[in-house]
């Protein structure tokens, strides 16, 4: 690789080499001596107060370790937000699955037995499901009111908006809960020892995060706790929390048995147990222009927690942010709040409440569209934000984003015109109808309003006596690519060749806190502070004098060596700088909610097969603006990925819920999209820079989930003219949305033709 | 898993062009027997169930998931796993796409996916995109959208890789 153009080059995969041929050591790769297996026995009721826990006399119980909440030395929480979720419950349970005691043993096979014999006797409490429910307060579940978290965001006069409007449009619009599934299923292993303290390796998106939990469950200092990541398959958001309760179970564990032990989920266990994505009911009532200008609105969104408050409040208040959509609102009011619920805590998954809003956004916009009797292209182009105009938090956009010209670029990719105007005959007969959709969307990048000022990011860089450059941060790779995009950073930062540069693995003894690797943040922010310890790492050498200004990568090495050699170790670190001028008001929720914003058009082609009612994804156009392309292929690997991600949450993923709990655990019958169900998505970016990102960089990992489903819906609705405003839409759910379409209109359910 | 029915016994098979014999229950998942005792930790356990593939090997020229297969039933037979094909520089055409092409993000399905390409080569060494797709329908990947894994398995078929 040349050394002075490497950001924006498709760099080889750091770590690629060793996953294309097996060598990559996840998790349940890596024994220990003397390692034991741990499994969690868990509540079958959804709420009540236990009574008298009871150890089945099938089992020797002297074989088995056997940790229950008064074995914990410090706080019985997982530190997070709130730290009201128990480590493990003592004297009551809010949701199924929830952890209750801990088991250890020699022989994985004989643990699943053991935990069956464990009998817990409760006295059942009222259990609350939905979100309606919830909202009664018949029952108070969480504190006074079953509600986590409020916000509310207030722009304009929306009183007066109803009187000038010539249209008022309704809606509301619902999502489900989605499971993260990547394919390597949550595991930790925990070693403890009375002098170092607990020290754990898993897979895991956050060490730090895990780090902070450890400290308050085991009362130990930081010195004393250490995380280590190892090789990470898949994680979505899914691994942002929930490690940590694994982590703390593990190191609960391996303290009394005085020997490492491993706790590897089955695929059963991690679906039920862990988190997933809040579902979500959104309303929307808006005031429009008869030429289709939205004059202002209100949008009441409401996510289901679950039965402890953990993420909610943040991933409530990016749904919040996010509910306006890329459009120009002079007026609005949104109301919102997270609900509890007794099902497991809904947690972080890719998008972190954006889809959920902006799926209700989306397809409001075609409802207002139909109501008004302008196009769908019309009705987005009339309300786009435009530079220098205030999103619904009043922030002013700066950047010169032309989503015109991008709405534009993405309808000619698709053939959107002609394609309608062909399905429009075509669906005139035949067992399939055809449509086309639209969703048009904005993701923030980094943390939300104060959120980084708060994190305040360390980012190191160390010249190695070999003369190479290693990252040291705690940002993780689970198959996004941090590790390349950082790597391709420092090269370009420092003139060196990508192969010179490697990346620490993430360990909390040896790197330091550069922030949780969620929230599109990491080739943003972080990126942007290891070109700064570059420029930190340059400068070292050169006032030391051992190396000119205008060095080739041999003279940098040399100088590298020369540095070690004299001074032991040679580090630079860089810390978080929050940029000047940028004011948010946490309170009233107004200002600059996002350092940049990715901006997107989707377009959806399906078709509707009216004999088994299913929906195919045909055709898929994902146009994104994302600041700069640091990694062509990287880049391009996080849309398709997503989009695909959105197509499950469309049309197939769906958690049954019985009691609080999924009955569907399963691969087999909780189903995702397969090479079978995507289209060849075809993927467009454009480039407008990010002055507060590396190299410009924006985020990308989280945006491609946001628009999927909203523009195959849209397309659905395209296809068959009736309205489809809750997802996931699966085929019997077409099939009763035509019934009773068809029956409204006293006709057959069965279009001519079919039967 | 369940060790009733029969005593642990010698099963001797070929794995990677080698001859092994394990000491094992007869109902053990071949799944187990390769990651435990052969040491053989890139074939990945996904779900345990025969959905994602993630766990695929080939078998007397077959490609199964092996959390499926019971080890008696590989007694005497040519398993490949991932540590088969190429390592390091030496690595396979069809890894060597899947790296240039971005076929592998987490790379928990790589393992099984690359597999399920090399035994799609070998059946069909130009398949078309529709092969290609309805051939590596039995291997979830969550990362990718597969579209990248398509491009290389593609690649390499162009390059006449069949391994």
């Amino acid at each position: 690789m040349k050394a002075d153009r490497i950001v924006g080059l498709s760099a080889p995969r750091k770590e690629g080499r060793d996953k294309v041929t097996g060598r990559a050591r996840y998790i349940d790769d890596i024994s220990m001596p003397g390692m034991l297996y741990g499994a969690t026995v868990r509540s079958r009721f959804p709420r009540g107060k236990i009574k008298k826990i009871a150890f089945g006399p099938s089992i020797n119980w002297n074989d088995f370790v056997v940790v229950t909440a008064a074995d914990i030395p410090g706080k019985n929480y997982i530190a997070l937000i709130e730290n009201d979720q128990p480590c493990l419950a003592d004297g009551i349970v809010n949701h199924p699955e929830e952890p209750l005691l801990l088991l250890a043993h020699p022989d994985r096979h004989a643990l699943s037995k053991a935990v069956e014999a464990v009998s817990v006797e409760y006295e059942s409490l009222p259990p609350v499901f939905t979100i309606e429910e919830s909202e009664r307060q018949t029952e108070i579940i969480w504190g006074t009111d079953n509600t986590f978290k409020t916000f509310l965001i207030q722009k304009g006069d929306v009183d007066s908006v109803w009187d000038k409007a010539d249209y008022i449009v309704e809606g509301e619009y619902t999502t489900g809960a989605q499971e993260q599934l990547y394919i390597e299923t949550n595991g930790m292993i925990a070693a403890f020892d009375a002098d170092l303290g607990v020290t754990v390796w898993g897979s895991l998106q956050c060490p730090y995060y895990v780090h902070k939990a450890l400290m308050a469950l085991f009362n130990l200092p930081e010195t004393r706790i250490r995380v280590v990541q190892t090789e990470t398959g898949g994680a979505f958001g899914g691994k942002e929390e929930y490690p940590s309760m694994i982590a703390a179970h593990a190191a609960l564990l391996a303290m009394k048995a005085r020997r490492p032990v491993k706790i590897i989920y089955d695929r059963a266990e991690d679906m039920v147990a862990t988190t997933k994505r809040h579902p979500s009911r959104t309303r929307h009532r808006t005031a429009v222009r008869k030429d289709g200008k939205i004059l202002g609105g209100e949008i009441d969104l409401t996510i289901d927690g679950g039965a402890y408050l953990t993420l909610s409040p943040v991933v409530l208040s990016r749904a919040t942010i996010h509910a306006g959509g890329p459009y120009e609102w002079p007026a609005i009011c949104v109301r919102a709040k997270a609900v509890a619920t007794s099902a497991p805590p809904h947690g972080a998954f890719r998008g972190f409440g954006a889809p959920q809003s902006l799926f209700a956004m989306e397809r409001h916009m075609e409802r207002i569209a139909r109501t008004v009797g302008v196009s769908s292209v019309e009705i987005r182009r009339i309300n786009f934000l435009k530079q220098g105009e205030t999103t619904i938090t009043e922030q002013t956009i700066h950047e010169p984003i032309d989503l015109p010209s991008m709405l534009d670029r993405a309808l000619e990719h698709s053939s959107y015109q002609l394609k309608r105007q062909r399905f429009s005959r075509e669906n005139l007969s035949g067992a399939t109808k055809k449509g086309i959709g639209i969703a048009s969307f904005l993701h923030g990048a980094g943390f939300t309003g104060s959120g980084e000022r708060y994190l305040s990011s360390v980012v190191g860089l160390e010249g190695t006596s070999e003369g190479r450059v290693r990252v040291l941060v705690s940002s993780t790779e689970f198959g996004q690519g941090t590790n390349t995009v950082l790597c391709q950073i420092a090269s370009e930062a420092l003139r060196l060749p990508y192969e010179d540069i490697e990346i620490a693995q993430p360990d909390t003894s040896g790197v330091p806190n550069s922030g949780p690797t969620v929230a599109s943040r990491t080739a943003m922010v972080v990126g942007k502070l290891v070109a700064s310890a570059a420029r930190g790492l340059e400068q070292t050498l050169t006032a030391s004098g051992m190396l000119e200004a205008n060095y080739t990568p041999e003279q940098f090495r040399a100088a590298c060596r020369k540095y070690v050699a004299a001074h032991g170790q040679f580090r630079s670190l860089a810390q978080y700088d929050p940029p000047a001028n940028i004011f948010w008001d946490d309170k009233n929720y107004r200002g600059e909610a996002y350092a940049a914003f990715a901006w997107a058009v989707y377009v959806a082609e399906v078709t509707v097969d009216l004999a088994t009612y299913s929906v195919s994804v045909d055709d898929f156009v994902a146009l994104q603006e994302i600041g700069r392309v640091m990694n062509p292929v990287l880049a391009r690997g996080q849309i398709i990925g997503g989009v695909a991600q959105g197509i499950g949450f469309a049309l197939y993923e769906k958690v049954e819920w019985r009691n609080g709990r999924m009955q569907n655990g399963q691969m087999t019958n909780y189903i995702m999209p397969t090479s079978a169900d995507v289209p060849v998505i075809r993927v467009f970016f454009e480039e407008l820079g990010n002055t507060h990102g590396a190299y410009g960089a924006k985020g990308i990992g989280e945006l491609p989930m946001d628009g999927p489903a909203p523009a195959i819906i849209n397309a659905v609705e395209d296809a068959l003219g009736i309205p489809m405003d809750s997802i996931p839409l699966l085929p019997e759910d077409i099939f009763d949305a035509m019934a009773s379409a068809a029956k409204s209109a006293n006709e057959t359910p069965f279009p001519a033709g079919v039967r | 898993m369940t060790k009733t029915g029969c005593a642990a016994r010698d099963i001797s098979m070929t794995v990677n062009g080698e001859p092994k014999t394990v000491h094992a229950y007869p109902m053990e998942r071949l799944l187990d027997v390769l990651r435990g005792p052969l040491g053989l930790t890139g074939t990945k356990e996904g779900c345990g169930e025969g959905e994602c593939g993630a766990c695929a090997v080939i078998m007397d020229g077959a490609l199964v998931d092996s959390c499926l297969v019971p080890v008696l039933q590989a007694q005497g037979a040519e398993v490949v796993t991932i540590e088969g094909l190429g390592q390091d520089r030496g690595a396979s055409a069809l890894q060597e796409a899947f790296l240039e092409y971005g076929g592998a993000q987490c790379g928990i399905c790589t393992p099984g996916m690359i597999l399920a390409a090399v035994y799609l080569l070998r059946e069909n060494p130009q398949p078309t995109l529709d092969d290609i797709r309805q051939g590596l329908a039995g291997n979830l990947c969550r990362c990718t959208g597969y579209v990248q894994i398509f491009e290389a398995v593609a690649a390499a078929a162009r390059r006449g890789a069949r391994r």
